[in-house]
């Protein structure tokens, strides 16, 4: 599903003394099946932003747009059930949300509440189990008597198994060990491509966004602050320094090497061995 | 802490309101609540009034928040007014409606009441909303310390107040999210039948409890990490001082209690 918004600006809490605006007319487009990166400082709204995907935050001003149903003060959709059945989301922290006896029983919680039956969910179940990298011994387990980070894979089995048509993952990897966490991201990946979702991924890492996302929107005190292609956005050291946020690892290498031997090498998001082949030419080429 | 989240009803300000010493502001509240009830003629009602009022105006508290606060408040006013023009049957009957007479007592006990009412909530919000709870515990913990001679706990009353009143705002927090995550799973808390609706609270009750619990023990673990073991030599951060200006607020009160006295009617 395509998502727009139009100078979208949400106030929480209006006309109180702790009024505070935590966007402020925003307005982008997102294509459907496109991998959107989020990327913002702490506090600067990328949470609120995302919350507005499937209504659980409707804007104080503009129009919020998924696909077919549109959300604004005046104009809301009238089965936000059904939008929510086809957006999920990840919260950040998610294994706060567990609260069945068995992980079998929470991860079958979102898809019973859209009504799949019976014998889908256990279907689902099965495939995704094994999907998020849990043993599926797990199954008849208390969700709370796992590891941080199985919790973590049952909460994410949990949104996956309403089978939804985007996907909103807020900082999913967060407090997880660099392993777990890349498993994590490969998995949503490959989910990603394999189902065609159209995936928004707020993420504090860089490296996250250079490799997955094709479209990165940088947020900076609730406005957009920068948005476009991962290689445009992130070889603008200047712009992203001033809003606190770093260049990519390999973007900073190749500025590092063009300090160093005065060879230009332009970042088109390749891969390690790639930019490894692209080095060998240059300093065979140039005779450094 | 994020300062731009709610914390309790506290307004923060600079205005001389909230530096008042909370003990001088408790004090003075409850003198105050004690001596509504002694009001009974229009000036001695306007003493009231006018003591109340400014208050809400030196503490630069945006009159709209209060009044937005009191909205619950109005309807139980409004009510009580009613009530009292209807069933008070005292003085003379100033105009009927149908079969309702309605007496010129009714309508000043029913002004009356919603007066001292209104009073009574106004003060004691602006109470809350100029204090912060750590403030208002450290004042009662004071308050109480002579309670220490019968053996009363007030240090531990006193802690377990403030750890409470820390936690509210965090279980609100969290109660907001952990429903926000829950309807994001299609959980419906507002509308279907009552039954569906009570069977909604289970997912969230459940963890909100699972966190409780869990920082229960992270704070106790923290707490005894840091040596504390109650109570006994335990100095404090926050010392309580009087200063000049809470003398002068007591001695303006005094004045106003000293109108009152003088303005009711004795019969
Ligand atoms: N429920 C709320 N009430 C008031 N302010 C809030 C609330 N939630 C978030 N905020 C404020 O809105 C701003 C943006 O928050 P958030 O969207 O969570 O940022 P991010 O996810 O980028 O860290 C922050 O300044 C935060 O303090
Ligand atoms: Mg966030």
């Amino acid at each position: 599903m395509d998502i727009t918004f139009e100078n979208v600006t949400y106030i929480y809490q209006p006309n109180s003394p702790f009024e505070h605006k935590a966007l402020d007319d925003v307005s982008f487009h997102i294509e459907s099946g496109s991998f959107v990166a989020i990327i913002g400082h702490t506090g600067s709204g990328k949470s609120t932003l995302i919350s507005h995907l499937n209504g659980l935050s409707v804007p104080t001003e503009g129009i919020v747009s998924i696909g077919d149903y549109h959300l604004s003060k005046e104009d809301k959709p009238k089965n936000m059930k059904e939008l929510r059945s086809r957006v999920g989301v990840v919260f950040q922290y998610p294994e706060h949300q567990l609260f069945e006896e068995t992980v079998e029983k929470d991860i079958a919680f979102g898809p019973a509440n859209f009504d799949v039956p019976q014998d889908e969910i256990k279907k689902r179940i099965d495939a995704i189990v094994p999907a998020v990298g849990l043993p599926t011994s797990v199954l008849e387990r208390s969700p709370f008597d796992l590891s941080g980070g199985q919790m973590r894979r049952v909460a994410i089995a949990g949104v996956l198994a309403v089978k939804p048509d985007v996907l909103v993952l807020d900082e999913p990897t967060a407090g997880l060990d660099p392993r777990g966490q890349k498993e994590i991201m490969e998995m949503f990946y490959s989910l990603h491509k394999e189902q065609g979702l159209t995936t928004v991924l707020v993420t504090h890492s860089m490296e996250d966004a250079v490799k997955y996302a094709d479209h990165v929107i940088i947020l900076n005190k609730g406005s957009k602050y920068m948005e476009g292609k991962p290689e445009e956005v992130f070889t603008q050291k200047e712009s992203l320094n001033q809003v606190h946020l770093d260049v990519p690892e390999m973007v900073r290498f190749i500025n590092s090497f063009k300090e160093r031997f005065g060879e230009e090498i332009t970042f088109e998001k390749q891969t390690i061995k790639e930019l490894a082949q692209m080095i060998k030419s240059v300093v065979k080429g140039a005779k450094v | 802490m994020n300062n731009s989240l709610i914390i309790g009803q506290y307004v923060p300000g600079t205005s001389i309101v909230h530096k008042l010493d909370p003990r001088t502001k408790i004090t003075i509240i409850f003198f105050y609540v004690f001596t509504v009830f002694f009001a009974n003629s229009l000036p001695s009602y306007g003493v009231l009034v006018v003591f109340a009022l400014a208050s809400m105006l030196t503490s630069r508290v945006p009159i709209r928040f209060i009044m937005k606060g009191l909205t619950p408040v109005w309807f139980l006013i409004i009510f009580t007014f009613i009530l009292h023009l209807f069933v008070t049957k005292e003085g003379t009957v100033i105009f009927d409606v149908w079969i309702f007479e309605f007496y010129s007592g009714g309508v000043i006990q029913g002004f009356a009441i919603s007066i001292r009412f209104f009073l009574l909530i106004l003060v004691t919000s602006l109470l809350t909303l100029t204090t912060t709870p750590i403030e208002i515990t450290d004042a009662i913990e004071d308050m109480l310390r002579p309670l220490n001679k019968v053996k009363f706990p007030v240090h531990e009353l006193a802690l377990m107040m403030s750890i409470s009143l820390r936690f509210i705002p965090t279980l609100m927090q969290e109660t907001d999210k952990i429903s926000r995550a829950q309807a994001s799973r299609g959980v419906d808390f507002r509308t279907g039948p009552i039954k569906d609706r009570i069977k909604a609270v289970v997912p969230l009750l459940v963890p909100l409890f699972v966190s409780a619990f869990k920082r229960a023990e992270e704070l106790a673990m923290a707490m005894e990490a840091r040596g504390y073991q109650g109570g006994e030599g335990r100095s404090k951060l926050r010392e309580l001082k009087i200063e000049l200006r809470d003398i002068m607020v007591y001695l303006l009160f005094a004045c106003v209690m000293a109108i009152l006295f003088l303005t009711r009617t004795y019969s």
